[in-house]
This record gives C-alpha cells, structure tokens and sequence, in this order.
C-alpha cells in the first residue's frame, strides 16, 4: 500500500452514500432492530434465561450480543457483494477511476474500507439504540467497537473475492444461501452452540462469525473475553488470507 | 522533427491464440492528433488500453514525457486525459461533481477544481446543466461531459477512444470543434474512429491498422494520393450494376461494386462522364477521392465481426 490514492475513491462513495442515507439507514438499522425486538423480547419471554458457562444471561440480551456481529457482517457483506458489484461491472465507475492514476488495488481497498465504514456505521447505530433500551450498558462495550469494525472488515474482504468471481448478482446468492446463513445458525448468535453436535461446533470454530460472537459478546455481560488473542487472531488471518486472495483474483479479472 | 510525446514501439498483444495486436508502432508529436484507424476488431481498443498500462502488451514498449510504462504509469496517467468509448460517468453526481470526484483521483487541491470546473462545464456547452445528473443529459451532452472530465487535470495528451459512436450530427460537429479548439491551445490527441470524415477533418496523420498490424500510415491527403485515383463516379439506380460488364469500364482504372452502386475510380473522369450520358435512367455523383475509399481499399468491402 504505502499510499493515499485509496481515499478520493473512499471518499466518492461516502458522498454517494451522504446523498442516499435515509433509505440505507433503513436497510442497515431498522430491520436487525426489528428482529432484535420482535425475537428477543417475543421470543425471550419463552426461552427465559439462557446458560453461558456458570453464568446465565436474559435470552434479548444474549441476542443482541450475537447479532450485533450479524450486522456487521450483513452490512459489509452487502456493500462489497451487491454495491461493489454495482460500480464495477453495471456502473463500469471502478473502469473510469483506472484512467485516472490510481491503482486497482487502491480501488479494492477504498471499497474494503468503505464497506467495513458502513459495517461500523450500521453497528454504531443499533448500540445506541440498544444503549436506550437499557440493552449495552457495560463502558466495556466502547472495546466492542474496534472490534466490529474487525468483523466489517474481514466479511469485507471475503465479499470482496466473490465480487471478483461474480458473473452477475444471482452469484451473491449461493454466498449467502449457502455460506452466511448455515454458518449464522451454527455460530451462537441465536442460541448457544453447544447444543449443537460436536462436529458442527468444531465446523463453528473453523469460521469467522463464531470467533466475532465470542469477542463481543463478554463486552455487553461486562465480562472480558476469553481466549481473546485466538479469537482475535482468527479474525485477522481470515482477513489477510481473504484480502490477498480477493486481491488476485481482482488483478485476474482486470487482467493485469 | 519534434521528440514524440508519447510513443508507441514494436506493441504486440495475444489473448489466447488469437494476435490482436502484432508489432505496432507510432508515436505522437506535440500538438497534433494521430487517428488510429481500423475496421471494429482491429486492435484499436486494446491498443489504447497498453497506453493506459491496464494491458500489459507481450513485446513491445511504451514511452511518453520521457517516462516508462509499466513502472510510471501513475506519472504518466497524471498528464493523460481519457475519454472511453462507453461513458462511465457517475450516474448518482450532478455534472459539475463528476468533474470534482474525477479530479479528486489526480489529486488536485479544493482551490484548483474551483477554478477549472466552471470554465469546462462552459468548455463542454453545459454550464446551464451543472446541477444536472447524467441520466437528465442527451448522449451528445454525456459525451461532452466525459471529455471535459477528462480535462480536469489539464492533460498534455488526450486518448480518445470513438468520442462521436451513436452520436447525432449536431452533436458530432459540437464535438468536433472542441476538439479542434483543444488543438489551437496545444493539447496533443490520439483519436480512434471508424468515421472517415472525422479522421480527415481532425487528424494531422493517420495509422491504418487491420488486423492488428499497420497497414499505411501519413497524413490524409498524402494517404489518398498514395493509394487512390483522384477521381470516383459513383453510379447507382436502375441498371447500375449491370454495368460492370459493359465496355464502359475500361473508361476507369478500378471498378468496384457494393450493392447496388457502382464505384468507378479514374485519373480523369471527363470521358467516363461522357459515357455514361447514354444512360439516362442512372444517377451519376461524381467527387473528388477521400478517405473513405482509401479505407475500403485497404481494408476490403466485407462486414466484419463486431471486434
């Protein structure tokens, strides 16, 4: 990297965004808050507590801490799948930006960046809103947002190599159908995944989402992590082994 | 001779078996335009795009400011301004932010792209639409707008790839006399086209290719006195191509037949005229030879393959 060409590229979708935020606010706030009301006290008012370790947690509060990393992850999902696919290929704007001097791999990471920015953007929003319903209370949780923009960041990166792949947005679908959505359901974000079968927790342990869970959610129980520098390392290698090859395969299909 | 800007040596390009671009040189001086010039799939496109360093070419190089591609390419692009054939403008900004995002890339100050973004909307006849979004623009005002883009970093040279494709009339000779206009003040620009009557108008020298290779290359007067008669008598109508058998072809040195006109091509058209009175039912259009038919010549009548 070494360089500052990424930031107009940055820049030229934050204004894009500044001109469309409303309805992205929509999108990107209401529906997990949404989910979370509608689940957590709905649901949470059948379920009762739940066990984590010696300690048990009310089953909203065990759901907003899960969820919270799903946000992150959708949110950065859909700007590097559907929004960058956007201005790559229908748009052709990412084909304008290479005439002027700035590098393809200053375009990837603009669009990494940003897609992990509207991650943070969109989780800041829903702990506020958790923080007025009495749901994030513990001053723990300012460590949480570092460590969601982490989790924008790596689902960035892995979107980012399907956005490479992509011959159009039905592609998008077998990401999500086939990989975001089982591995939701396997990572403890809506119950505990130790009811799970112990094969599907050590296929839990081999992905990213579940080492997100693990460090977030201590923060809103105003307990620190366990294990934090695994969790954290999980994350980080995700990122760089993903980055790397979105990277390539970006370079491949630009053929330079 | 003036040093070339930007120069173009020995360029060679394979995508899988197929050769699109074979050993390929020329070179820009300052101040003038250079037509590339080529039927579709002649190599044109790629040969602009191992200009702009996003085609690496498998021989060859490419110099421009005393600089190298690959490993300047930012330097270089820097005094390069580009207008694609397809507009990539950014639907979702009026005109005058497109130019202040573009410029942004080039890294130009606040103060500069104040100063620079008024007179190019008014450059490009679009000063009343700078508040307008591409999607509300004509094709020919897009188009005016992706060269004013391209200009915001004040270029030296000017790549221009079929800046009037799908254009209307009024709207090319728009195009045109900006174009024309961005001579008088020095820029240098290398245009690819089809349209002969553009070539001829704006272009200091053309390079012919087909097929990747060069085929002729010199200024348009001296290419069509090289390779063409002076004179063409294009006869069509009733009867035309029935003709071509006739005696009367030997009044001319060349005769050509596309669909339904004749093209007869002479060193003097007098006698053939002559003849051809004793065909009234004809329609007779007799012109000085262009670049048209130098083209033609050089390149066959055959359609070909969208390239």
């Amino acid at each position: 990297m070494g360089s500052l060409r990424f930031w107009p590229v940055f820049l030229r979708n934050l204004l894009v965004w500044r001109k469309l935020a409303v309805p992205s606010l929509i999108g990107n706030i209401a529906e997990p808050l949404m989910w979370l009301v509608a689940f957590g006290y709905g649901l949470g008012s059948l379920v009762g507590d739940i066990a984590l370790g010696e300690r048990t947690v009310p089953y909203i509060l065990f759901l907003a801490s899960g969820s919270i990393c799903m946000s992150a992850m959708n949110a950065a999902t859909f700007e590097a799948l559907y929004s960058a696919f956007s201005r790559m290929h229908a748009q052709k704007t990412w084909d304008g930006i290479l005439n002027a001097p700035v590098r393809l791999e200053d375009i990837l990471l603009a669009e990494m960046l940003w897609a992990a920015f509207k991650a943070l953007f969109s989780v800041t929003a829903i702990l506020a809103v958790m923080a007025a319903l009495g749901l994030a209370q513990s001053w723990k949780l300012l460590l949480a947002w570092p460590l969601l923009l982490l989790v924008g960041i790596t689902f960035s990166c892995i979107a980012l190599i399907f956005n490479a792949l992509a011959k159009g947005y039905d592609f998008f679908t077998y990401y999500f159908t086939l990989g975001l959505t089982p591995m939701m359901f396997i990572s403890g974000v809506f119950f505990p995944s130790d009811q799970l079968p112990p094969w599907v927790q050590g296929l839990a342990q081999a992905l990213p989402l579940a080492h997100a869970v693990a460090l977030v959610r201590p923060l809103f129980l105003d307990h620190w992590p366990s294990q934090a520098g695994f969790h954290l390392a999980m994350l980080l290698l995700y990122a760089s082994l993903a980055w790397l090859l979105a990277l390539k395969l970006t370079r491949r299909r630009f053929g330079v | 001779m003036d040093t070339p800007l930007f120069a173009a040596h020995a360029l060679r390009k394979r995508f899988q078996d197929h050769t699109v671009v074979d050993d390929l040189s020329f070179a820009i001086r300052p101040g003038e335009c250079l037509g590339l010039i080529g039927p579709n799939g002649a190599g044109k496109t790629t040969t602009l795009r191992m200009c702009l360093g996003l085609v690496r070419p498998d021989e060859g190089r490419i110099e421009a400011f005393g600089l190298h591609l690959p490993e300047d390419t930012l330097a270089i692009k820097q005094r390069l301004g580009v207008v694609s054939q397809f507009d990539t403008l950014d639907p979702d900004f009026t005109c005058a932010e497109n130019l202040r995002v573009y410029g942004r890339y080039f890294g130009l100050s606040r103060q500069t792209l104040d100063a620079r973004i008024g007179p190019l909307l008014a450059f490009a006849a679009l000063d009343h639409k700078a508040d307008a979004k591409p999607g509300e623009l004509s094709g020919g005002m897009k188009r005016r707008l992706s060269l004013a883009r391209a200009l915001i970093n004040d270029p030296d040279v000017l790549l221009l790839d079929e800046p009037t494709t799908g254009l209307d009339p009024q709207a090319r000779h728009l195009m045109w006399e900006r174009l024309k206009l961005l001579l008088q003040q020095g820029k240098s620009i290398l245009l690819t086209t089809h349209f002969m009557d553009e070539a001829e108008r704006l272009c200091n020298r053309l390079v012919l290719i087909d097929h990747g290779r060069k085929i002729a290359e010199g200024t348009p007067r001296a290419l069509i006195e090289a390779h063409v008669e002076p004179d063409v008598v294009e006869v069509y109508g009733e009867g035309a191509t029935e003709l071509q058998n006739d005696p009367i072809c030997q009044l001319a040195h060349r005769v050509e037949a596309s669909g339904e006109t004749l093209f007869f091509y002479t060193h003097s058209a007098a006698p053939l005229l002559q003849a051809l009175q004793a065909h009234p039912g004809l329609r007779v259009l007799h012109r000085p030879a262009n670049l048209e038919d130098l083209f033609l010549k050089l390149t066959g009548r055959q359609i070909r393959q969208e390239g």
